[in-house]
């Protein structure tokens, strides 16, 4: 993500004379151009933020009010309850697994797509593959997984035919998860057209100069693509992380709000919502709300920190 | 036709060829689930075939009518309130907030712009437990406010972002231009800015319209009556309430849900693709 400041104008700012004419107006006016982001921010999220984190040092259960238990909620959650650390684990394998294989996937057809010389067809292509990234997060497509990958049902009986008895990947804890790794991997859209923006910023002259030197298709993707790709796969890489780590619908709906079968698909976020919206356990699930942001906090600052080991700018960049 | 011209031909057809069989993979839960929406029960997991043997039409009319006494449409209702207050909400509460961002000069501009880019990675899940909390003071669950209210307070940061984002590409001497002519920042804002940053808005409202549709989380929390209900939240109680003996009707519903995802990709898809690109959108 491009994080910049506002530009500022030179001017030094509360001077006492009147604005010189190019000085940008603002002041007063501008909070009221504000005033519903202010109100906003200070009603639904920092004060929220802090009342979660007070909540998290508590018992609470909506109804009566809260009473204070110091760690307690993070004590029990790290030594003693079990489910929260399979959803833990889950959480964790979905995010390994499925992250580096969407972004492969959207890579590898971006990839294919930016072939040169074949541009016909590759807007309609282009516009083809995003679409299961639109579609992918309804309810209604984590029905057909639920029974595409179901007992009895096509990939099943595929999977038969080939000699791999599974009995249905939905209901098997051993593959349940990957069912909803694959639903994510399908939207890979999003991502690969980001690829596809960053691929035609390199400029074709390098690409030239390697074939001069009789490079071959794998040497030229090594050593001109991938460094000049580095900050859109970092950047995917980030967006796509953070994404993963709160995913919901996907297993709340194939697996039928339970997180079954025996916990397999029991992603962070379901937990939390059933001990927070079914159990009523408000203040645990504020402590877990806490330990997912420090988690994705974590996680992002070391992408962050290993960026400068792969992550490869060129000093003009952005003139294109 | 040179002699070089066949073999650049044949790699142009093999790529073609590896585009349609990736896409027909793409495609076939889709195709599947349209297929299946015409299909009687036994043929649901019956037939590999993707058409159906006998096509049930009253798949649709069992959708249509609903479940448990609500009609789909009443549904439909809903979800169209739901998600036209959410992109009413977005593109007035965000563009105001870009403009003050990207043109206006105040002192805590640099604080309050980290702030606002800092929020569009939090994660939802730790203002939840109180944002429940408060409107439930405010007597608000189980009625659309939750959901709509939030987005006329630009708490989807991420648009604020993408229209300050789009605002900086317009020249600054235009406003000048208008600042001169006598405009303040109000007219400026409505006669000069709104018009120029209508692509941005564009994509605004595209991408707030379908992540609201979708959106299933805030809706399971905040709608408990089924007459309050929005599409996902009806298909749900279809899957608990018919289980696996109403598959026709549930994928009907199904298909009927995404046909207002389905026309908004077909009108826009060079918006959408495009808002992607230039901003990194997910989809």
């Amino acid at each position: 993500m491009v994080v910049a400041t506002p530009v500022r104008s030179a001017s030094p700012a509360g001077g006492a004379e009147r604005p010189v004419r190019r000085r940008r107006p603002g002041g007063g006016i501008a909070y009221l151009f504000l005033s519903p982001w202010i109100a906003g921010a200070l009603l639904l999220t920092i004060g929220p933020m802090v009342a979660s984190l007070y909540l998290s040092f508590t018992d609470y259960d909506l109804f009566s009010s809260p009473s204070w238990v110091g760690l307690e909620n993070y004590r029990r959650m790290f030594t003693e309850d079990g489910r929260f650390l399979t959803s833990v684990w889950v959480t964790l394998k979905y995010v390994l697994i499925a992250v580096p294989l969407k972004l492969a996937l959207a890579l590898a057809v971006a990839l294919l797509l930016n072939r040169r010389g074949t541009r016909r067809g590759q807007g309609l292509y282009r516009s083809a593959f995003y679409a299961p990234s639109l579609l992918g997060a309804s309810v209604s497509i984590a029905l057909v997984w639920r029974t595409l990958f179901g007992d009895g049902a096509a990939f099943e009986r595929g999977l038969a035919a080939l000699g791999w008895e599974t009995g249905g990947w939905v209901g098997q804890p051993q593959y349940a998860l990957f069912t909803l790794i694959f639903l994510a991997a399908w939207q890979f859209g999003a991502p690969m057209v980001i690829f596809l923006a960053g691929l035609k910023q390199i400029p074709s002259d390098l690409y030239d100069a390697v074939a001069v030197d009789g490079a071959g298709r794998w040497q030229t993707f090594r050593t001109i693509t991938l460094p000049m790709l580095s900050p859109v796969i970092f950047f995917n890489l980030v967006l796509e992380t953070i994404h993963a780590f709160q995913a919901f619908t996907p297993a709340y709906v194939v697996s039928g709000g339970r997180g079954g079968p025996s916990d397999a698909t029991l992603f962070y976020t379901l937990y939390l919502y059933q001990r927070g919206f079914t159990d009523f356990r408000m203040g645990y699930a504020s402590a877990m709300a806490w330990v997912l942001l420090i988690a994705i906090a974590i996680v992002t600052a070391v992408i962050f920190r290993s960026a400068r080991l792969w992550v490869f700018y060129t000093d003009d960049k952005g003139k294109s | 036709m040179t002699v070089l011209a066949v073999p650049r031909r044949a790699r142009r057809l093999g790529w073609h060829v590896a585009c349609v069989a990736l896409l027909a993979l793409l495609l076939y839960p889709i195709v599947w689930l349209l297929g299946t929406s015409f299909k009687p029960p036994e043929e649901v997991t019956s037939s590999l075939s993707l058409l159906p043997e006998n096509w049930e039409w009253s798949n649709y009319t069992d959708a249509l009518a609903g479940i448990g006494g609500t009609s789909f449409w009443r549904f439909l209702t809903n979800s169209v309130v739901v998600a036209g207050g959410a992109v009413i909400g977005n593109v007035i509460s965000c563009s105001l907030a870009a403009f003050a961002f990207a043109r206006l000069r105040f002192r805590l501009s640099g604080p309050l712009f980290g702030f606002m880019i800092a929020t569009i990675m939090l994660p939802h899940h730790v203002v939840i437990i109180p944002q429940y909390a408060i409107f439930q003071q405010m007597g608000m669950v189980d009625t659309f406010w939750p959901l709509i209210l939030p987005k006329f307070l630009a708490t989807d940061a991420f648009f604020v972002f993408l229209i300050v984002q789009f605002m900086r590409g317009i020249p600054g001497e235009l406003d000048e231009a208008a600042r001169i002519d006598g405009c303040g920042p109000i007219r400026t804002f409505w006669y000069v800015m709104l018009p120029l940053i209508r692509p941005a808005l564009i994509t605004t409202t595209i991408f707030t319209f379908i992540w609201t549709w979708n959106d299933f989380f805030s809706q399971l929390l905040y709608l408990n009556s089924p007459e309050n209900y929005t599409l996902p939240l009806a298909l749900r109680l279809f899957i608990d309430q018919t289980g696996t003996s109403q598959y026709g009707p549930m994928f009907a519903m199904s298909v009927l849900t995404l046909v207002p995802i389905g026309l908004f990709f077909l009108a826009f898809q060079r918006f959408l693709v495009e808002g992607v690109s230039t901003s990194g959108l997910k989809g």
